[in-house]
């Protein structure tokens, strides 16, 4: 058991031994003057700064503006998407018109709009959690069809022998059976509306972590830039396993 | 059975297809109504929905424009090199990850977890870097196709047949002939996806920072209409960028699926 975790936790070491080797290596060079310091500050310089930066900065309160405008942009998307999708799966004629509309939305470049939701919701919160919204919208819905549409023809079936309503069919058998799919829906949305609302707070200038890296750059502030995105990284790689982990425990066992 | 199922199959596939058409015909002509309505009913704002013949009209004018296709041609090359780049640079660190279950288990977290970050928060390091110039937007779309091709590329080698790769040994093939022989033709299909994957975000990349910092391409172009108030031609230049955009991915996929009919 221990030579298995052993044997597992090598290779991990050695990928972040890496990496702080190569942290050391860009130290090395720019203290050689090999990589200009004006340009890239010194890795030391960058994790002192990361207390400033939290402190000075008001990266809590950031952070919480951040994850709120997530939070709505998830509410909005998973009302809308999951309900678009039941409603395209009921009306079959629907979903022959639209779902290669809506593939389509899904592979194009929405956030680009963000300049037109900025006239129209005005230079707020609101655009920005539009933007998610919109931004997350596509996977839900293609998702929650797929869920739907896939579930066993028993299963319908069962319902069917049980002469269970339409209603009742829809409670009992489809949605449980779509909730695994429709979880990987959401899941894939949150981490689109994620990746638009830093990016437009970034772009408009307004906000929370997005801004702050805006800011710290107009100020030139090379070390406070690098430092911001740092936590920016880790902010989104933490929110990934989140969302990962909780698609795991609300996933139905099976 | 078998008969009589698809001789009724048939005549109802029919008017299915034609129901479809016109129910999509229908749901444009009531999303155009509406619009024009509003537009025409002065509830929003003026100009935040412009009538549909002011949007009509700047998209000819966009279109006319030879500036424009200036700016396309920038935005293109900027992307084009970005997706090279980038999609290289992944297709090599994917085949290292694919091929290497110790370099995958090192290495490829980072990658995978580094992979749903938001890119454009790099630029402002980029324009330290490469300057205020096409070089950053360069690099954004690089950065922005590389982990959509890696992760893609290394799940491929993962599913090559094992097979395959036993042929490509027993032959005593090389590392550079097990890439180009076996390697890359098994994998077509998620290099062709990664690559559809890869060029979208690379749009997305280098469109946003042409509106956050620039004098040159679609993406200036944009911002420019945003903050003169020019409406209409805001609307006529997402309509035509999304239009290049969609196409573009359609066209990708088509030429992986064109490859795979042909491999047949």
């Amino acid at each position: 058991m221990t030579a298995l975790s052993m044997k597992r936790a090598v290779p991990v070491l050695i990928g972040v031994g890496t990496l702080v080797a190569a942290i050391g290596a860009i130290e090395i060079l720019i203290r050689a003057g090999l990589i200009n310091r004006y340009i890239v500050p010194l890795p030391s310089q960058i994790i002192a700064s990361f207390e400033r930066v939290i402190v000075e900065e008001g990266i809590p309160e950031r952070f919480w503006l951040t994850l709120r405008e997530a939070f709505w942009a998830t509410v909005l998307l998973s009302v809308f998407g999951v309900g678009i999708g039941v409603l395209l799966h009921r009306i079959r004629i629907l979903r022959l018109a639209t779902e290669t509309w809506v593939a389509a939305m899904a592979s194009a470049p929405t956030v680009l709009m963000y300049p037109l939701f900025l006239v129209i919701f005005g230079r707020n919160a609101s655009t920005i959690i539009m933007m998610g919204f919109v931004a997350g919208l596509a996977p839900v819905i293609l998702k929650t069809l797929e869920g739907l549409a896939g579930t066993r023809r028993v299963l319908i079936d069962v319902g069917r022998s049980f002469k269970l309503t339409p209603w009742q069919l829809y409670w009992k058998i489809l949605f449980p059976a779509a909730l695994p799919s429709i979880f990987v829906g959401i899941k894939l949305g949150m981490i689109f509306a994620l990746i638009n609302i830093v990016g437009v707070e970034f772009l408009i200038n307004f906000g929370g972590l997005g801004q702050l890296i805006n800011e710290l750059a107009e100020r030139y502030d090379l070390a406070g830039t690098y430092a911001a995105i740092c936590f920016v990284i880790l902010v989104s790689v933490l929110f990934f396993i989140f969302t990962e982990r909780l698609e795991r425990w609300l996933r139905p066992v099976n | 059975m078998a008969e009589t199922s698809q001789l009724t199959a048939a005549p109802a596939g029919l008017p299915a297809v034609s129901r479809v058409t016109l129910l999509r015909i229908a749901i444009i002509l009531t999303i155009l109504v509406v619009w024009e309505a509003t537009a025409a009913s002065g509830l929003l704002f003026r100009d935040v929905v412009p009538s549909l013949l002011v949007i009509g009209r700047a998209v000819l004018s966009v279109l006319t424009e030879n500036d424009f296709y200036w700016h396309l041609g920038v935005t293109a090359g900027e992307v084009g090199i970005g997706l090279l780049i980038g999609g290289v640079a992944g297709l090599v660190v994917g085949i290292a990850l694919g091929a290497n279950r110790f370099m995958s288990q090192a290495f490829e977290h980072f990658l995978y977890y580094l992979g749903p970050t938001p890119k454009i928060i790099f630029f402002p390091v980029m324009i330290m870097w490469f300057g205020v110039g096409p070089g950053s937007k360069v690099a954004m779309g690089t950065i922005s196709c590389f982990f959509p091709v890696a992760l893609s590329v290394a799940a491929g080698m993962r599913q090559i047949d094992e097979v395959l790769i036993r042929v490509g040994r027993s032959f005593r093939a090389n590392t550079w002939q097990m890439v180009t022989k076996i390697y890359l033709p098994a994998m077509r299909a998620p290099i062709v996806n990664g690559v559809r994957l890869g060029l979208g975000v690379a749009i997305i990349g280098t469109l946003l920072a042409e509106t956050k910092l620039s004098n040159r391409g679609v993406g200036f172009l944009i911002i420019n209409s945003y903050s003169t108030f020019n409406m209409p031609r805001m609307y006529a230049l997402l309509i035509v960028v999304f239009v290049l955009a969609i196409g573009a991915n359609a066209l990708v996929s088509r030429l992986g699926n064109l490859e795979a009919i042909k491999a047949r």
